[in-house]
């Protein structure tokens, strides 16, 4: 394969030459890698599993084995720029966080799991975001909304516009 | 009211908790450079032990014995595990801890990493937690920076570093083992036990696992004394030789259907009662407690009338629940339907099974389905007890599985089933009028 089909840029590859030097192993550095990698692609696609494997000297399948165990990397296709999850864990839903998931749903006309057509936005259900104090809760990217109500997924909505 | 001093909270508050500056101004690191210019660490594991600190993680095992499993006279590589991917549905206080006074913690993780000879230490953190990962991050580096992380620390020989390994969402990761998997950069499938991670551990090396709360405690063992730790809380039983106290104080988290959802500091053994009134400002809307989650949803269900047993590490196990757990407690309101909480735990854990063991991957999938049929109007008396057998036969206590996912599973049906008969049934008959009777097999339906 020529390199310019390569999809792992020298920056990424190097943000996860950084992680090197912390483990004793390259298997360990998977995780971390993956990470890496979904921050920038906003997936894990399968070819990028394949040069990881040439970075870390790890066959494919052993990443792809790690990558399919944890529901948090996406493969098929790039999630939206801005992940959003609504926590429906037993304090958020006791206190409205279920209607609030839906409400949001309906107000983007997707489904949890989807993106929007515009690629903007995906929608997640949560397993419990630790923000039972501020239930319901929704995380979007790395601010936590508190408190929500309507009116919050309303404003919310209008400051993407 | 509860006449008590916070001292794992005592920083929180200030502005610019997080800071380093902060914590030094409040004493922080004193106890570290004083332990450090003397004391060995045979001694820290030797109050630690003295203390009777036990994990506030859930499982409530003593500290200083986990230490002591690292194999005698043992000279290699130790490596410290800090579990902080708190997943516990209805579970925040180690995010507050570690948002707001990062270096509390890391002053734990510090000196038991000093009393275990550990070099180095991974914070487990889970990936939904960004605002503690920017703030470990920061504090770690402004400890290297004051010199103490790295080579040498404080010129007591003593060398460590701390680095962070993000979760990638999966509740497993909290298994001591399961998360051993992950930093390995494996499925986070835990391991058979034995070896104990404490001979055989990460990378094959003696590990030691610890919640980031338990560690904070070190500090403030090793600050105020044994006799200060041991003065809170509840005693061991003396008619019970397994009992080994519950001591020291203890974060307490309170969600649900409350006033003031919010954490707390109290001694370990205050009541759910003193909780949710002195603390949580009583329950909301004038309305009445129904049930109350003690620590964690896989801990299952105090009824009203157990509110008064204290919160200990033995107190909900006197009204059959799991444990403490993590003392993070969900209120919920005499209008909350419990098969609503029965429904939000089956999807949970079906969603949260590794599933390595069998009757775990079958039981929480068909306990689910069984609920799912139930809410759907087409439930039957006859699931009930199908939902008991699957949750008394799946877990490490009836011994059919590796890890104790199962024994979390299946507590909260257990409770829901075993303290709300009733109503359960009041529902199933109203929601299904002409069905519920039936004991003919009923049809699987698709999710």
């Amino acid at each position: 394969m020529s390199t310019t089909e390569r999809i792992l840029t020298d920056e990424i590859l190097d943000a996860v030459r950084e992680f090197f030097p912390r483990y004793p192993t390259r298997r360990a550095v998977v995780l971390p890698a993956l990470h890496v990698i979904n921050e920038r692609l906003g997936y894990v696609p399968e070819q990028a599993v394949v040069e990881l494997g040439e970075l870390l000297e790890l066959p494919p399948p052993e990443i792809q084995d790690t990558l399919s165990f944890y529901g948090f990397f996406k493969q098929d296709e790039p999630r939206g720029k801005l992940r959003v999850w609504v926590c429906r864990s037993i304090s958020c839903s006791a206190r409205g966080g279920e209607e609030m998931l839906e409400y949001l749903c309906r107000k983007l006309g997707i489904k949890p799991g989807q993106t929007t057509p515009d690629g903007r936005l995906s929608i997640e259900y949560a397993e419990c975001l630790g923000a039972c104090d501020y239930a319901p809760a929704m995380l979007a990217g790395d601010t936590l909304h508190k408190n929500l109500t309507r009116e919050k997924i309303d404003a919310f909505v209008d400051s993407l516009e | 009211m509860i006449d008590y001093q916070p001292v794992l909270l005592a920083n929180i508050g200030k502005k610019d908790s997080h800071a380093l500056a902060v914590y030094e101004a409040g004493g922080g690191y004193r106890t570290l450079k004083k332990v450090l210019g003397g004391t060995s660490p045979a001694d820290v594991a030797a109050a630690v032990r003295a203390s009777g600190l036990r994990g506030r993680g859930g499982a409530g095992f003593a500290t200083g014995l986990k230490w002591s499993f690292i194999p005698d006279r043992y000279s290699g590589q130790i490596y410290m595990c800090v579990n902080a991917d708190e997943s516990e549905p209805g579970t925040f206080c180690n995010r507050v801890l570690m948002e707001l006074d990062p270096h509390q913690v890391l002053e734990g993780i510090i000196l038991s990493c000093f009393a275990t000879a550990a070099d180095t230490a991974y914070i487990y953190l889970r990936c939904e937690y960004p605002l503690a990962y920017k703030r470990l991050q920061a504090a770690i580096g402004e400890c290297r920076a004051a010199g103490y992380l790295g080579e040498n620390i404080l010129g007591s020989g003593f060398s460590l570093e701390i680095h962070i390994h993000r979760g990638a969402a999966a509740y497993v990761c909290g298994e001591e083992t399961g998360l051993i998997e992950s930093i390995e950069g494996k499925r986070a499938c835990p391991r058979i036990k034995p070896p104990f991670p404490a001979v055989e551990g990460l990378f094959g090396k003696p590990t030691i696992v610890n919640n980031i709360e338990t560690l904070a405690c070190v500090t403030h063992i090793m600050t105020r004394g044994v006799d200060w730790f041991r003065s809170m809380g509840t005693p061991s039983d003396p008619k019970n030789p397994r009992d080994p106290g519950s001591y020291g104080p203890k974060i307490f988290g309170i969600s649900g259907h409350v006033n003031k959802p919010g954490y707390y500091e109290a001694p370990l053994g205050i009541t759910t009662r003193e909780l949710i009134n002195d603390f949580g400002g009583g329950v909301w809307k004038g309305r009445r407690a129904k049930a109350a989650v003690p620590g964690g949803i896989s801990t299952g269900l105090l009824t009203e009338a157990e509110f008064d047993l204290p919160l200990d590490f033995t107190g909900p196990i006197k009204a059959g629940c799991l444990g403490l757990g993590t003392g993070c407690m969900v209120v919920l309101d005499e209008t909350y339907p419990i098969i609503d909480f029965l429904h939000n735990s089956c999807r949970f854990f079906n969603h949260e099974s590794c599933g390595q063991c069998t009757p775990c991957r079958e039981g929480t999938r068909w306990a689910l389905e069984l609920v799912q049929r139930i809410r759907a109007g087409r439930g039957r008396i006859l699931d009930l007890d199908l939902l008991l057998e699957i949750a008394d036969g799946i877990g490490i206590i009836p011994g059919t599985t590796i890890c104790g996912l199962a024994d979390g599973a299946a507590w909260p049906i257990k409770m829901a089933i075993r303290k709300f008969r009733d109503e359960l049934e009041e529902y199933i008959k109203q929601t299904n009028p002409d069905g519920y009777a039936s004991t003919e097999p009923a049809l699987a339906t698709a999710q």
